[in-house]
């Protein structure tokens, strides 16, 4: 659909646990800059598309690619290094320290190997984290506990650190679980300006919510891919009526 | 933990939280200070060298355990394997002390890297059956090599009759002076020790702790932040188990026996896991108690057993770990 390289590639996927087949020979690419929804109905395999994206556990065949370099089982840390991050679709955070120390320790991981001797504050993290913690409307909560946050601002929290490490790829697993639709549609308007700086997966089983912010739409079930293309592709899409039916699309 | 990166929480009134609290921002102060009057507060000074090393054991060992979240059971292994370099060092090779010192930390630190790069791909109660495995292997192989190690019989003739340093002479037979000389040795590693805990790869150990998998997806390699935390935590164990060389004049072959494991593991949980100040008020209970209780009873292991379950069952936190919590509610 486009004439950019594609930054992020899957070719024949197929992820498998124990017999059952979770995802079936996924071939697609996802174009730089663009912002991608990943839409399915639950357990399509849309989270564990996202794991052999982003290096959690490799396919059980077939290729992955990341700005054309192979990547398929390179571990997961090392991807982050060269710019793929992720936010999770249960909220997955450092649930005892501040959401300040969140922010600072997923930073840090981008600026120091092993330094042993130095105190933390000599990193001079702390204008990364106030830019962050502006960024996802966080900044007033700095020094509670997460546990203490709302969920809503957990999620929020969430996209901050997956941005703590400056991903040129980041990949959003249904950020708007749990929201209401007031929140969610602030969630979205954020993940617009975040696109606007890097390439954007997102996640979403609600196909409504995606549909007018996303450049291109690719619809999972049953592991396989059904569909791809604009909404209006999508929204005409015999297969993908069938799959929603009783859903407005 | 006393840790900065924790919310604030409004601390106790009354003179003991306050003290509580003091001590928990300043801890190597605060160590420093409380191990300074050890010898004061004990019956005898040998068992403040005792408390003392034991301290600094269960110090390292709770960089694996408390602030990693990996129950190691071959840490006397690493402990051993300090007192067994040192040791021999001096008694073998009549090695001066300053060099012995640093040899039985880098026997320590070699045998960590081993035993590590075995064990820190298995999580949990796989962890701690592959350590013990391998620090009997150690045991075993010091049991054997009779030659170098003494054996059954321990290894003689640790003899440190003096220290000459800066000019200054140090008569290690006064029992007195040698507290102190061990205690200035000791407070090096103790300042050390929380320097790292303060680090970025402090911070990071505390994150893998807390989230593995989302410390993965930050980019940090949690298999080599573990490897490292094992090996650091064998550097310190060593260094205790050097200085216990150079205090008893002989190793005993007790020293890498598996039951040394499981008492650095109950010092850890008497005083807090994760707490810093916790491992040397977990000694001093824990050296005190056995003091006393061998004088009453031979069955003291049978003691050792009980107090195990009742800290796993009803005092998870310890001592330090409860009055931390207890500051902080
Ligand atoms: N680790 C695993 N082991 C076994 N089965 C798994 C594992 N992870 C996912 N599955 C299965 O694979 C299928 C796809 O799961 P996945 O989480 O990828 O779906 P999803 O599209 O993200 O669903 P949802 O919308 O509910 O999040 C499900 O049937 C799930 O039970
Ligand atoms: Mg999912």
């Amino acid at each position: 659909m486009s004439a950019a390289p594609p930054i992020m590639a899957v070719q024949n996927v197929v992820k498998r646990f124990g017999g059952f087949t979770a995802l079936n020979d996924v071939t697609t690419s996802f174009a730089a800059g663009r912002l991608t929804s990943v839409i399915g109905p639950n357990g399509a395999g849309k989270s564990t598309f996202f794991n052999v994206l982003s290096g959690s556990f490799p396919p059980t065949e077939g290729r992955v690619f990341f700005n054309g370099t192979d990547i398929t089982g390179t571990p997961q840390h090392k991807l982050a290094h060269m710019g793929i991050a992720k936010s999770f679709q249960i909220t997955s955070l450092f649930p005892k320290l501040t959401v300040q120390e969140n922010v600072r320790i997923a930073a840090q991981a981008m600026r120091s190997r092993f330094g042993l001797w130095q105190p933390r504050s000599a990193l001079n993290l702390s204008d990364a984290v106030e830019a962050l913690l502006l960024r996802v409307g966080l900044q007033d909560r700095r020094h509670e506990s997460v546990d203490t946050l709302a969920h809503g601002q957990q999620r929020s929290l969430e996209i901050a650190v997956a941005l703590a490490c400056e991903p040129k790829l980041l990949l959003l697993d249904e950020p708007t679980a749990g929201m209401s639709p007031e929140e969610a549609r602030e969630m979205m308007d954020l993940i617009l300006k975040l696109n606007a700086e890097r390439t954007v997966i997102l996640v979403e089983h609600r196909m409504k919510l995606v549909m007018g912010i996303s450049d291109r739409i690719v619809v999972l079930h049953h592991g396989t891919l059904l569909a791809e293309g604009t909404a209006d592709d999508i929204r005409r899409h015999d297969e993908v009526k069938r799959v929603y039916l009783g859903q407005s699309v | 933990m006393e840790s900065n990166t924790r919310p604030a929480a409004t601390a106790k009134a009354g003179p003991m939280g306050g003290l509580v609290a003091v001590i928990a921002r300043h801890r190597v102060l605060a160590a420093l200070v409380v191990l300074a009057a050890l010898p004061f507060v004990t019956p005898y000074e040998a068992l403040a060298v005792n408390i003392l090393i034991f301290g600094l054991y269960a110090m390292g060992f709770n960089l694996i355990f408390g602030y990693a979240g990996m129950l190691s059971f071959g840490h006397a292994a690493l402990f051993g394997l300090g007192a067994y370099g040192c040791g021999v060092s001096i008694a073998k090779f009549a090695i001066p002390w300053f060099l012995a010192l640093p040899i039985g930390i880098a026997v320590a630190g070699i045998g960590s890297v081993v035993i590590g790069w075995f064990a820190i791909r298995s999580r949990g109660i796989y962890f701690a059956m592959i350590t013990l495995a391998l620090s009997q292997v150690v045991y075993y192989s010091a049991y054997q090599w009779v030659s170098l190690t003494g054996g059954e019989d321990g290894l003689r003739g640790v003899n440190v009759p003096a220290i000459d340093v800066f000019g200054l002479h140090f008569d290690m037979l006064d029992p007195l002076v040698k507290y102190y000389v061990l205690y200035a040795l000791a407070a090096v590693a103790i300042a050390l020790f929380s320097r790292i805990l303060h680090s970025p790869y402090g911070a990071v150990l505390e994150a893998i702790r807390e989230n593995e998998t989302r410390a993965l997806a930050c980019g940090y390699d949690v298999a080599r932040t573990r490897w490292l935390a094992f090996i650091l935590s064998g550097v310190f164990s060593g260094f205790a188990g050097a200085l216990y060389a150079i205090h008893l004049s002989v190793v005993p072959i007790e020293t890498l026996n598996y039951f040394n494991s499981a008492e650095v593991l109950m010092i850890t949980l008497l005083g807090g896991m994760g707490t810093f100040f916790g491992a040397f008020v977990g000694a001093y209970v824990y050296i005190m108690l056995q003091d006393v209780m061998t004088v009453v009873t031979v069955h003291w292991q049978l003691v050792v057993g009980i107090l195990f379950v009742v800290l796993i069952l009803f005092f998870p936190r310890g001592i330090w770990g409860s009055l931390l919590k207890w500051v902080r509610a």
